[in-house]
């Protein structure tokens, strides 16, 4: 049976969905578990549709709490598993989260963000924010990537992979109803032939050798009897996740060297504001864009120093201020004006940035 | 001058001497349901291949109790847990232990529909008919009248429902190439061979096995020894019958 899906690199022309099921194949991911919740469906329907012709497998569970938590089971025993949810799912889902993450279990979770609260749309919003990068109880001790394209969607799910096996704590895809959907060009390609190591994957439970005689049994819990000894273990994740994170942290700016005017944005949104920054140059004003591709953990120092040599700032993102929380806590102390565009549940348009940029000068 | 004869503790092969005297309160009846469990794991020679997982409440602290690996997860979700690790590696025994609350009440839909997808694992589950870590609040199984910290004139079935009958409610969803059973920690040689029969069919492949085992609280219920016995023995066994319910191509065990 072949291994290999995707031999050299080619040309596509797909939806969202069916990129991060191509992705997660040619990443070598053994198994999905998942349950079905809008708009990330197809990354189901694609992957079960593939996954068998290459040896892999796929477990429909009754709700994403199990789904979650099954992937908890399939990494600990050593396999590259993940699952995939939205909205209400994602809710339900952090209860295995806060678990990835208090055990570092390197588990991958694709987030197809749709409006919120409660059921809401099944249609788009980046209000899936700050629930991917703080949900559950415990720090947020995540990696979580926002990514703008299909192409985008390619590339950080096959590193997703990479980066929760490097680092060990649950790593998140974080993509929304409109990449889900849509269909746009991209590349895909065999990892390795692009010189993309997958790191190796192992097992945390059922280890060869009889425990208690050739080895220590693994004993792993999530659960601790006082608060000093949680402090303790806190304490040493946080290190560890503080020191990983100059290596994770991503981030991409457009014509920020001399900007006056800072566009400060993520994911989907960025492409109108590439858009806008290409009108308002032609018209005069000196825009430019920075964008975090990984919200967790945060691109603090780049960003300060781009905004704190602009005039102005403006942040603009499909929710209610979600982003701009994340985000304001790495400006503390400067004083560049600040505006906003929240237009929770609704796409945004490179016209009312440019709109809104005019008005502000 | 007499000489004192000191008697080791007998305690099975599989169970790590250095976790030992074990965390549960003197009396509970996770010892001696962990002490069966150990025992058939012993008797199969399966000790190298069983991944054991455990819930949140009292089961917890069986985390380390086996010299197998083991991992601890959340409150009624250590079926799941079990799953995805079978499902992944189905050369390796996995067993979910549970009390009554991560079974019956916040884990149903996960034992409902790992039954009736006849997931490959032996789930393991202790009634001792209220929640005992979280301070003696009632449970599914607490029985008719009876006096918890959440009903403290006596349990209302009109107003909460019967007890849950988890063996009758599993035996009836699976396939009949289940296990499904229910022993007590009054008959530990019983329950042993229970749990030999429910490990035995993960073994053969054949599909999902699950054990309630009538458990004690000597903490929240309250009662002295004697009292505990019979509260075990007689009042339990009038709603929770011992026995097996779904046997695949063996003989009954009475």
């Amino acid at each position: 049976m072949a291994n290999k899906p995707i031999q050299g690199e080619k040309r596509m022309f797909m939806t969202g969905n069916e990129v991060c099921a191509y992705a997660a194949l040619a990443a070598g991911a053994d198994i999905m578990y998942g349950y079905p919740i809008t708009p990330q469906n197809e990354i189901m329907h694609y992957w079960t549709r593939l996954a068998p012709k290459y040896n892999r497998s796929f477990l429909q569970t009754e709700d994403e709490i199990s789904a979650g938590f099954t992937t908890c089971g399939g990494v600990l025993s050593g396999k590259r598993a993940f699952t995939a949810t939205a909205g209400p799912g994602n809710t339900l889902m952090q209860e295995p989260m806060s678990m990835a993450e208090m055990m570092r279990i390197p588990a991958v979770f694709i987030i197809q963000q749709r409006g919120g609260p409660s059921t809401a749309t099944v249609i788009y919003s980046q209000q899936e924010v700050t629930m991917t990068c703080y949900g559950a109880n415990g720090e947020g001790l995540r990696i979580v990537y926002s990514t703008a394209n299909h192409q985008e969607l390619y590339d950080y799910t096959i590193k997703a992979f990479n980066t929760a096996w490097k680092y060990r704590f649950p790593t998140f895809v974080l993509g929304d109803g409109y990449q889900a959907k849509m269909r746009e060009s991209l590349t895909i390609y065999d990892p390795e032939l692009q010189g993309i190591q997958m790191v190796d994957t192992y097992p945390l439970v059922g280890l060869p050798g009889k425990a208690g005689a050739d080895r220590d049994p693994a004993h792993l819990r999530n659960t601790y009897n006082t608060e000093e000894e949680l402090y303790e273990v806190v304490k040493d994740l946080v290190t560890t996740y503080e020191k990983f994170a100059p290596e994770i942290v991503e981030h991409t700016t457009k014509e920020c060297d001399d900007a006056e005017v800072v566009i400060l944005c993520h994911g989907i949104v960025s492409r109108a504001a590439v858009e806008a920054i290409g009108e308002l140059r032609a018209a005069g004003i000196k825009a430019g864009m920075f964008r975090p591709i990984t919200l967790r953990p945060f691109p603090t120092a780049p960003l300060r120093n781009v905004v704190q040599k602009a005039k102005k700032l403006l942040i603009v993102e499909s929710a209610e201020g979600q982003f701009a929380r994340l985000a304001l806590p790495s400006l503390y102390g400067l004083t560049t004006p600040m505006e906003t565009i929240f237009k929770p549940g609704q796409g945004i348009t490179s016209d009312e940035i440019v709109k809104k940029i005019k008005d502000m000068a | 001058m007499t000489t004192a004869t000191v008697l080791e503790p007998k305690m099975p092969k599989s169970w790590r001497q250095e976790t030992k005297p074990h965390k549960f309160c003197p009396g509970c009846g996770h010892g001696d349901i962990l002490k069966a469990l150990g025992t058939a794991i012993d008797e199969l020679g399966i000790q190298d291949r069983v991944v054991f997982g455990c819930d949140i409440g009292c089961s917890l602290l069986s985390w380390d109790f086996f010299n197998c690996d083991a991992i601890q997860t959340h409150h009624g979700r250590t079926t799941p847990v079990m799953t995805g690790i079978k499902r992944a590696r189905p050369e390796l025994i996995c067993i979910a232990y549970m009390g009554d609350g991560g079974g019956y009440a916040i884990g149903a839909q996960h034992l409902v529909n790992a039954a009736s997808r006849n997931e490959k694992l032996t789930v393991i589950l202790a009634n001792n008919a209220q929640y005992g870590m979280t301070g003696g609040q009632m449970a599914p199984t607490s029985l008719p009248g009876m006096k918890t910290e959440t009903s403290p004139y006596g349990r209302d079935v009109d107003a909460t429902g019967n007890p849950t009958l988890g063996p009758e409610m599993v035996a009836a969803i699976t396939p009949a190439s289940a296990y499904v059973a229910r022993g007590t920690m009054a008959n530990i040689p019983q329950l042993t061979r229970m749990m030999k029969k429910a490990l035995q069919n993960q073994i053969d492949g054949n599909g999902f096995s699950f054990v309630e085992a009538l458990s004690a609280c000597p903490t929240n219920w309250r009662m002295n020894a004697a009292k505990t016995w019979e509260f075990v023995e007689k009042e339990m066994t009038k709603y929770f019958k011992v026995g097996e319910l779904k046997v695949p191509a063996a003989k009954q065990e009475g």
